[in-house]
Parts: C-alpha cells; sequence; structure tokens
C-alpha cells in the first residue's frame, strides 16, 4: 500500500516540477479559461441580471474548455519521449500511474479555476466564494480530470490526437456539466439546499462510478 | 537468465514473431543483430514486460511472462532509442524520480551520476543535453536499482564516434559488474567488439548464432550472410 | 463459413414478414387517435426504433465488457456492428420523433430527454467511430473501442436522469391521466397489440442486422490475413 501512495506521490511531484519549470500548461490553460469568459460575454451579451443566471453555465464553459488543453499536454509529455514505457517499465502498479496523472491534472485545473474565479467575480459582480459552491468546483473538476485523464491516455496513442479528446471527452461529462451547472447556479442564487442536493448527489455518484470504472480499466489502456 | 520457447507474437493478421526459440546465460552479453523489420524490438519488448506474446512460453530471470510482469520489472533495466528522461528536469532530478518508483537509497544517485560522467551537469535540464549524454543518463537510469539483466534496444543510434566510444566504455563496464546484457544493433563490427555472442533475427526467427571468442572478420560476414538465407526459408 | 447459415436466411424472411404485419397492424388495425389524428401512428415505429437503439447501446458496452474479458475478435465486431445499427435506428427514432412533433407542438425539435439523450448518444457513436478511424493496430483498436463503449454505457444513464431532472415535455404515454394534455393518450387493446408486436419486430430485425454485421466483419477480417498472408509468400 505505501508504495502505491510513493509512487503515486513521486509522480504528482515529478508533473507539478516539469510544469513549475515552464509553466506553459498553465498559462495556456489560464489565458483560454479568460478568452472563453471574455467571449461569452460578447457573444451573450447579457444584461446584469441574465449574467447572473447564466454564470455558473459561462463559468463550466471556460473549464470544460480549457480542461483539454491541460489533458493533452500531459500526456503528451509522457508519450514524446517514451517516458510513458519508463513509467510502464518500473516495478510500479499500473493504477498507480493512472491516479498519479489525474490527481496531476487535478491540480492544475484547480489552479486554474483558483485564479479564474476570483477574475470571474471581479467582471461580472458576482461572490463566488461560498463553500458549497467551491465544493461543486472541486466535485466537478474531479469526475472530470479522471475521465479526461483516461481519454487522454487513449488519444495520445492515435494518430488524430489533439482534435479526438474533446469529441470523446465532452459527451462523457455532460453529467458533470449538467449537474455542475444547476449546482453552481442554485448557490449563486441562493436557492434552497434541498433544491441544490440532488445535483451534487448526481456530481458525487458520477466521480464515484467513473473513479472505480477507470482504475479498473487502466490496464488495459497502457498494454501492448 | 531468458529463456524462449516457440514466441509467437501477431498484430492482427502480421506475424512479427514466428515460433522464436532464444536462450540467454546468466553473465552473457549477446548482441541481437538483424535487418530492420526482423522483429528485434518486438522481441526485447515482449522479453521486457512491455508487450504480450501471442503464444509461446518466455521465461525471463526466474519470472513466467506475461503474468509475473510485476516481480520481473524490479530485475530489468533498459535502455532504449528514446531517452525515456523528462527534458525539463535535471539529471539528479530525473534519477530522483526513478529512485523513488525503484526503491533505491539517494546517495546512489551521485554514484550512478559519477559513474556515467554526467556528475559536474547534474544539476542541468536534460534538454539541454546532446544526444549522447542523454544516452549515458539512460543507462545510469537503466542500473540505477542494480538490475540482473539490461536490455538495451540499438543504444548507438544517432551518437557519433566520440560518443559512441565513451558509450562504449560505460557498456564493458557494466557489463563487468556480472550482468547479464542483451543488445539489439545494426552494427555488427562495434557488436562483435562488446559482446560475448551474437545472434541474428531474421524474419521473426533466430537464424543463426556464433560466439565472439576468437573471431575472425571473415567469420563475420558469413554468420550474417547464411543468417539472412536461413531465414528466407 | 462462407455459407450463408440456413438460420440466419429463415431470420432474414422473419424479420422482414414481421414489418409488414407490423405496419400492417399499425395501418389497418390499430384505430386512429382521436386528438392527433394519423400522425399518431408514427408512435409504433418511433418508440419501436427508440428501443432498439437502446438494445444496441447496451449491446455495446455488454461487448465491450466481454472483449476484454476474453480478447475474441468477435466481441469487437460485434460491439462495432453494435453501434453502426443502433446509429441508424436512433436516427430514424429521432426523425420520426420530429414528424410527430411538427403538427402536434409546432415545432421539430423539443429539448426534452429522452429525444436529447438520443441526440447525445448519437454524438458518442461519432466519437466511437472516429477513434476507431484513428488507430491501425487492431488489438488497440478494439481495447479502445471497449473502453470508450463501457464509458458510454455508464455515462448515458446519467446523463438521462440529469436531463430528466432539468425538464420535460416528451409525453408520458402509459396510462398516465394528464398524459393527454402533454399530448399524451392511452392505449387501448389494438394499440396494445399493434405497439408491442412492433417492438418485437424491429428486435427481430435487429438481431438479423447484427448477425449479418458480425459475418461481414469476420469475412472482412478473414480476407484481411489471406491478403496479408499472399504478401509474404512473395516476398
Amino acid at each position: 500500500m505505501s508504495a502505491f501512495l510513493r509512487s503515486t506521490a513521486a509522480i504528482i511531484w515529478k508533473d507539478i516540477k516539469t510544469e513549475w519549470r515552464t509553466r506553459e500548461n498553465l498559462s495556456a490553460m489560464l489565458v483560454f479559461s479568460l478568452l472563453v469568459i471574455l467571449i461569452f460575454n460578447f457573444a451573450l451579451e447579457l444584461d446584469l441580471r441574465a449574467r447572473e443566471s447564466l454564470a455558473g453555465g459561462v463559468l463550466w464553459a471556460a473549464f470544460i474548455f480549457a480542461g483539454t488543453i491541460g489533458l493533452n499536454r500531459s500526456m503528451a509529455v509522457e508519450k514524446d519521449r517514451g517516458c510513458l514505457d519508463g513509467l510502464l517499465l518500473a516495478p510500479v502498479d499500473r493504477s498507480a500511474i493512472f491516479v498519479g496523472k489525474a490527481v496531476g491534472n487535478l491540480l492544475f485545473m484547480l489552479v486554474v479555476e483558483a485564479i479564474v474565479l476570483p477574475v470571474f467575480s471581479f467582471l461580472y459582480g458576482i461572490s463566488v466564494f461560498q463553500p458549497g459552491f467551491l465544493a461543486v468546483v472541486l466535485l466537478g473538476s474531479i469526475g472530470y480530470s479522471a475521465v479526461g485523464t483516461l481519454l487522454a491516455a487513449m488519444v495520445v496513442q492515435t494518430r488524430t490526437r489533439d482534435i479526438l479528446l474533446p469529441i470523446l471527452l465532452f459527451p462523457l461529462t455532460l453529467p458533470v456539466v449538467i449537474s455542475a451547472v444547476k449546482a453552481s447556479q442554485g448557490f449563486i442564487q441562493a436557492l434552497p439546499l434541498g433544491d441544490v442536493s440532488v445535483w451534487v448527489n448526481i456530481l458525487i455518484a458520477y466521480d464515484l462510478i467513473f473513479l472505480a470504472v477507470a482504475i479498473m480499466v487502466f490496464d488495459y489502456i497502457l498494454e501492448e | 537468465m531468458i529463456t524462449v520457447k516457440k514466441l509467437v507474437k501477431r498484430f492482427g493478421p502480421i506475424t512479427v514473431l514466428r515460433e522464436l526459440d532464444f536462450d540467454v546465460n546468466s553473465g552473457e552479453f549477446v548482441a541481437l543483430l538483424g535487418p530492420n523489420g526482423a522483429g528485434k524490438t518486438t522481441l526485447l519488448r515482449i522479453l521486457s514486460s512491455l508487450m504480450r506474446p501471442t503464444s509461446g512460453t518466455v521465461q525471463v530471470a526466474s519470472c513466467n511472462l506475461p503474468s509475473q510482469g510485476a516481480s520481473l520489472r524490479a530485475k530489468l533495466g533498459i535502455v532504449s532509442h528514446q531517452p525515456l528522461l523528462y527534458g525539463d528536469l535535471t539529471a539528479a532530478e530525473n534519477l530522483e524520480f526513478f529512485s523513488k518508483l525503484y526503491s533505491v537509497k539517494t546517495k546512489r544517485i551521485a554514484e550512478i551520476l559519477d559513474l556515467v560522467g554526467l556528475y559536474p551537469r547534474r544539476d542541468d535540464l536534460v534538454r539541454t543535453f546532446s544526444r549522447g549524454m542523454q544516452q549515458r543518463l539512460a543507462i545510469g537510469r537503466a542500473i540505477l536499482h542494480d538490475p540482473s539483466l539490461l536490455l538495451l534496444d540499438e543504444p548507438h543510434t544517432g551518437l557519433d564516434q566520440a560518443a559512441g566510444e565513451i558509450l562504449d566504455r560505460i557498456l564493458q563496464d557494466v557489463a563487468l559488474e556480472g550482468r547479464t546484457v542483451v543488445m539489439t544493433s545494426h552494427d555488427l563490427v562495434r557488436s562483435a567488439g562488446l559482446a560475448s555472442r551474437l545472434v541474428l533475427l531474421s524474419k521473426g526467427k533466430i537464424s543463426n548464432s556464433l560466439s565472439t571468442v576468437d573471431l575472425e572478420p571473415a567469420d563475420l560476414i558469413d554468420f550474417y550472410k547464411t543468417g539472412l538465407e536461413g531465414g528466407r526459408s | 463459413m462462407l455459407d450463408k447459415p440456413r438460420l440466419l436466411t429463415a431470420m432474414d424472411i422473419l424479420s422482414a414478414v414481421m414489418i409488414l404485419i407490423a405496419a400492417g397492424l399499425v395501418f389497418f388495425y390499430a384505430p386512429v387517435e382521436q386528438l392527433m389524428g394519423q400522425v399518431q401512428k408514427v408512435f409504433y415505429f418511433h418508440v419501436a426504433t427508440a428501443w432498439v437503439g437502446m438494445l444496441g447501446f447496451m449491446a455495446a458496452g455488454v461487448a465491450g465488457v466481454q472483449y476484454l474479458r476474453t480478447e475474441d475478435e468477435k466481441w469487437d465486431i460485434a460491439g462495432l456492428g453494435a453501434v453502426e445499427i443502433s446509429l441508424v435506428f436512433f436516427m430514424v427514432a429521432i426523425i420520426m420523433g420530429s414528424i410527430w412533433a411538427r403538427p402536434i407542438w409546432n415545432t421539430w425539435w423539443t429539448w426534452d430527454p429522452r429525444l436529447t439523450t438520443a441526440a447525445i448518444v448519437e454524438l458518442i457513436y461519432a466519437a466511437y467511430l472516429l477513434l476507431r478511424s484513428g488507430l491501425d493496430d487492431p488489438g488497440k483498436r478494439a481495447r479502445f473501442s471497449a473502453i470508450y463503449a463501457i464509458f458510454g454505457f455508464f455515462s448515458v444513464p446519467l446523463t438521462f436522469i440529469s436531463i430528466r431532472l432539468l425538464r420535460t415535455i416528451h409525453p408520458v404515454v402509459i396510462g398516465s391521466a394528464e398524459a393527454a394534455s402533454q399530448g399524451g393518450f392511452n392505449m387501448d387493446d389494438p394499440m396494445k397489440t399493434a405497439f408491442f408486436f412492433s417492438l418485437a419486430a424491429f428486435s427481430v430485425l435487429f438481431a438479423d442486422l447484427l448477425w449479418h454485421r458480425i459475418r461481414l466483419g469476420k469475412l472482412q477480417s478473414a480476407v484481411n490475413t489471406l491478403r496479408i498472408q499472399s504478401y509474404e509468400k512473395e516476398s
């Protein structure tokens, strides 16, 4: 068990260090999120009240799109220099590789979100710093990163690498998008907890199901 | 150390290895030669547990593949023609990472860096290394956990004369430490200089084997030619 | 393998006959519905094709699991076949849904849960086929398709539930009192007969098509192998 945790931690730390050297991934994700928010601002031309009711949607659109950039790049690094083989040759559990990469991707997503949220708050004049809202962001990001990491591992081995990941990922993450947006909206508009809880439950269910399935299935993606 | 019987590997309708038999004794340095597409890399990937055989028995370092792949990995070191190193980390950081995965003590890192002559560059990003230096670090990574078996897939690819010689010197030191080495190569002469035995892989089968003790250049050419013809049948 | 099994021929005939009977039942036996008129008859085939689409979707997920467990190529072909057939059937169901919706609600498309989920499944199928086309190694292609089908299998019900909770204007057909106001209706016995028979007819059709598709896949595979073998003999 501790070997598993040690390897997972080593992989996460390695990803953090590598990213910190260049910060390319993080900057790309950050800029992209802000661009999406900007585009939506003009595309939808919302008045103040409409903005509040659509805030959750705009935010999650930004996170989802920016997320694919991070996922793609994180896997591409491993594939391009054959590093994935290096990981596969080490005496570590395959699932440690998955968990390590997925947690790394989650962390990057959370960092980007941590920067985008205050900016969004500032631009739209909506306070998003409530525990409920932040919990939703966390839950949604977990599900998204888990499925995204797995699909990225598949996609990086195809010919049509870059375009394929969003095409595969988005339909599968619709439950996350729908629930996260509804739950976020609920918290922003201070709806009663009863209304919001059903969406949070769906998020939790999604996270649990897909984490389990992903861990079970990951071996098959890496073997030859 | 390695026992392979009737190994078959198919990719869909294409058969790359056809009932291949291959044996390596402990302490041998075997050079695996053969034309492109003969299946050398495929064989190596199967021996390293990265690829699963379609059929046949494979036993490496007392581990049956593919079922006991996990136990094999701790005893195995690999050098591929890709560096398997992270460009955005320093040489020392790369070794640190792998030492965590292989449960190796950190003081070993300095020893290894010294062995491959990269200690002065330990805090430089691998991205800045020349191809020769990356290969040396790759060998360092491969022996970090003191494996009993080393598999090398055309390690001299892309190296100039000087870098190749440095690599050879390190390989000889490493081999002398009692490890078993299997190296694929295109270079007949160089392999004869490094290895204790030459093996020719042609069209998915081992078609010739030759000890390098008291070897004449004419023997080499003969070995290669008859091996290729043998594979054609 | 080259000879077409007698059973398959029998199934071809059975499917054709059953569809004809179903059409007969729908147009001549079942009464014309009071409120909606002739267009309501679309319903029988609409639900039947959607149902079969669902069957295909689940079959793809099951085939995926079976492939990962056995690595037998036939499960990969079955999964691909199920997706292809289901793709067509859902498309038919969606189009029929539009034909029904237009006169009743004066709109071609309704963002209701079932229809929307069907559209999403179509997108997942498209993604599945794109994934396959990006992979050349047959082993990887089969494994990854299987995994994606399994993921889809779990994701779509959750998506459906989410959308359902969002909104619904799809008629709740079987028996509810308010259903009529939403465009639903109660079914009397002749209607039920026509309905269930259509369901059965399309299920048989699905099985028939899938069997043909699996045969086709196996034959393609055999041709491929022969071709590669002949290249190797030449060289």
